[in-house]
C-alpha cells in the first residue's frame, strides 16, 4: 500500500492559488504526514475548500506548488454537498458502487465481489435494507452516509473531506467521526475540513489554521489556541482591490 | 363495409398503401429510440433548453452546405453536423478555460451561430427554402433521408449502451468523475463531448425527418413526461423512447387523415401524451389531488 508509511504525502511548497490576482492561499508551505489526521479549520473564505481542490489537481496554483507522493487513483475526494443533484433517479447501492470506478472505469465488470464491498460499505454506515432506495428518498443525513460508503469502496490511501459533517445531526455525526477513526487505523492520510472547535480538539491531532496565509500548522492543541484563533479572525475577509501586488516570489526569486 | 376493415383504413391502410408513410414511419419510429432517452439525459443535466440552442447551432452549416450543393441531404447533414460540434466544442472550451459557466458561453456561442446562418439563408435562397429546412417534412423522406435516419439512431443506441456508465456519471456527479480523472491521468470533459456529439448527430437526423424545430420537441417532450413516471433511469429512458414512439405512429396517422403538417401534428401528440402525464403520472397533480392513505413506516 504504497503511500502507508512514514513520510511526508503532501508536500505543500510556497502555495498560492488566486482568483483575479486576489489570493484565496497565500504563500502556504508545509507538509501532511502519511498516515496522519489533519483538520482544516479557518474563518469563511480561508481557502480551506481552494486548499483541497488544490491538492486534487482541480485548479491550479499561481504560485509554489503542491506535490502529491500517493499514487494518484488512490485518492478519495469529497465534495461540499451543494455541488450535487440529489433528485438524480439513482439506486443507492448503484451510487456507492461508483466507488469502484477507479478501479474497474467504464467498462470494467462488476462482479459478486465488488456487490459484497458495496453491501459491507452500507452496512457499515448504517444503511442496510435502503440498498433499492432512489437516493431521492433520502434524508440530507442519510445522502451524505451513502457518499461516505462510496468513499470506503474507494479505498484510497489519502482521502480529503469537505465540511462532511454539515447540516447533519449529532449522532451521524459521530457515527462518521468513526469512520474516519478506522480509516485512520488503518494507516490511510485523512484530511478534512471543519467548522468545530470542540470536534477538532477531540478527534483530530493535527489541524492546520488557514485565513488565506498559514496561521499555524501542527498537533492540535499547540494550534488550537486563543492567539491563534484571534489572528486568524484579525485577517480581513473583504478583498482589498486598492492592495499592493505581492513580490515575496520575486525577491525569493533574487536571493537563490 | 365492416368494423375490422374500417379499423384497417384508419390505421394500417396509410401505411401499407404509401411508400412516404412506411418510410416517414421507421424514421419517426427510429429516432423515437434514439433521440428521447438522449433528452432524458439532458433534463437530468438541467439543460433541457439545449437542444434548442443546439439547432440554431446547427444553421450555418445547414445553411451553407444549401448554398453550395442546392437541397442536397448529405451536404446539408454534414454542414449541420459540422456546425453543431464546432458550437458545441467551442463553448466547452470557453467554460472551461474562463470563468463563464456552460449554459452562458452556449448562449454565446448559438446565438453568433444562428445570425450568421440566417444571413447566409437570407442572401441565398428564397423564404420558401428556409421554410423547408426550418420545418422538413417526415413525408418527404426518401431512401437517403431514411438511411441516415436509420444510421444515426443505430449509431446513437450504440454508443449510449456502450458508454452509458460514464454519461450517467458524468450526468450526475460530475465533480466525482473530474477528480477520478484527474487521478487517473484522463479527461473528464470527453464525455461531455461524446455526449453533444450524439445530441448533435439526433438534432440533424432529425430536421430531415421533422424539421429542426420539431426534432427537438421529439427529443425533449416525451423525455420530460418520462420523468414524471419513474424513479429509475433506465425506466425514464424506456418510458421516453415508447412515448416518443406512440406521439410518432398517432401523429403520423392524425396528419395522414387531417391533412395536416407531419412534424408540427407528431409533436402535438407529443404534447397530448405530456398534459396526460402532468395529470395522472406518479409525479403529476392528480395523485397529489388524491389523498391516498399512506402506510404506518
Amino acid at each position: 500500500m504504497g503511500a502507508r508509511g512514514v513520510g511526508a504525502v503532501i508536500t505543500v511548497n510556497n502555495l498560492t492559488v488566486s482568483y483575479r490576482q486576489h489570493p484565496a492561499l497565500h504563500h502556504i508551505s508545509g507538509q501532511f504526514a502519511a498516515g496522519s489526521l489533519t483538520a482544516v479549520i479557518g474563518p469563511n473564505g480561508s481557502g480551506k475548500s481552494t486548499l483541497l481542490k488544490c491538492i486534487m489537481g482541480l485548479v491550479k496554483p499561481s504560485g509554489g506548488c503542491i506535490q502529491v507522493q500517493a499514487a494518484r487513483r488512490r485518492i478519495a475526494f469529497l465534495p461540499q454537498r451543494s455541488e450535487m443533484d440529489r433528485s438524480f433517479p439513482m439506486l443507492v447501492q448503484d451510487v456507492v458502487l461508483l466507488g469502484a470506478w477507479g478501479a474497474v472505469g467504464a467498462w470494467g465488470g462488476v462482479d459478486p465481489s465488488w456487490l459484497a464491498r458495496a453491501q459491507a460499505a452500507i452496512q457499515a454506515v448504517g444503511l442496510q435494507g435502503f440498498e433499492a432506495r432512489p437516493v431521492g428518498t433520502l434524508s440530507s443525513g442519510q445522502f451524505q452516509r451513502v457518499l461516505f460508503a462510496r468513499l470506503i469502496l474507494q479505498d484510497a490511501d489519502l482521502i480529503l473531506l469537505d465540511e462532511p459533517f454539515a447540516a447533519l445531526d449529532s449522532r451521524t455525526t459521530a457515527s462518521l467521526l468513526t469512520l474516519i477513526h478506522q480509516w485512520h487505523a488503518q494507516g490511510r492520510t485523512v484530511v478534512a475540513v471543519l467548522h468545530d472547535d470542540a470536534q477538532v480538539h477531540a478527534h483530530f491531532d493535527q489541524t492546520l489554521l488557514l485565513a488565506r496565509e498559514l496561521v499555524a500548522w501542527g498537533p492540535t492543541v499547540q494550534v488550537l489556541t486563543e492567539a491563534h484563533l484571534q489572528r486568524a479572525r484579525l485577517l480581513a475577509e473583504a478583498w482589498d482591490d486598492q492592495a499592493e501586488l505581492c513580490h515575496a516570489d520575486d525577491s525569493q526569486a533574487g536571493a537563490a | 363495409m365492416n368494423e375490422s376493415s374500417a379499423v384497417w383504413d384508419l390505421l394500417i391502410g396509410p401505411f401499407a398503401e404509401f411508400a412516404f408513410m412506411r418510410r416517414a414511419l421507421v424514421s419517426t419510429l427510429a429516432l423515437a429510440v434514439s433521440a428521447a432517452p438522449l433528452g432524458v439525459f439532458l433534463t437530468l443535466r438541467r439543460m433541457s433548453l439545449l437542444g434548442d440552442a443546439l439547432t440554431h447551432a446547427v444553421l450555418p452549416g445547414v445553411a451553407l452546405g444549401f448554398m453550395l450543393f442546392g437541397l442536397s441531404l448529405p451536404a446539408m447533414a454534414l454542414g449541420g453536423v459540422v456546425s453543431g460540434l464546432l458550437v458545441a466544442a467551442i463553448a466547452g472550451v470557453v467554460s472551461r478555460a474562463t470563468a463563464l459557466k456552460e449554459d452562458a458561453s452556449l448562449a454565446a456561442m448559438y446565438l453568433l451561430a444562428l445570425a450568421v446562418g440566417v444571413t447566409m439563408i437570407s442572401r441565398q435562397g428564397s423564404q420558401l427554402d428556409l421554410l423547408h429546412i426550418l420545418f422538413g417534412s417526415a413525408l418527404g423522406v426518401d431512401e437517403q433521408g431514411l438511411l441516415l435516419v436509420a444510421g444515426v439512431a443505430s449509431v446513437s443506441v450504440l454508443t449510449l449502451a456502450v458508454f452509458y456508465r460514464g454519461f450517467v456519471l458524468e450526468t450526475f456527479d460530475p465533480s466525482f468523475l473530474a477528480a477520478a480523472a484527474v487521478s487517473k491521468g484522463s479527461r473528464p470533459w470527453v464525455w461531455q463531448q461524446l455526449f453533444l456529439m450524439l445530441v448533435v448527430i439526433n438534432l440533424v437526423a432529425g430536421f430531415q425527418t421533422l424539421g429542426t424545430l420539431m426534432a427537438v420537441g421529439l427529443m425533449m417532450l416525451p423525455a420530460v413526461s418520462a420523468r414524471l413516471w419513474h424513479e429509475s433511469l433506465p425506466a425514464q429512458l424506456f418510458n421516453a423512447s415508447v412515448q416518443a414512439a406512440i406521439a410518432g405512429v398517432a401523429g403520423l396517422l392524425l396528419s395522414y387523415h387531417l391533412d395536416t403538417p407531419s412534424g408540427p401534428t407528431i409533436i402535438g401528440c407529443a404534447g397530448v401524451l405530456y398534459l396526460l402525464s402532468l395529470l395522472v403520472s406518479p409525479g403529476g397533480w392528480l395523485p397529489q389531488i388524491l389523498k391516498r392513505p399512506h402506510r404506518v413506516a
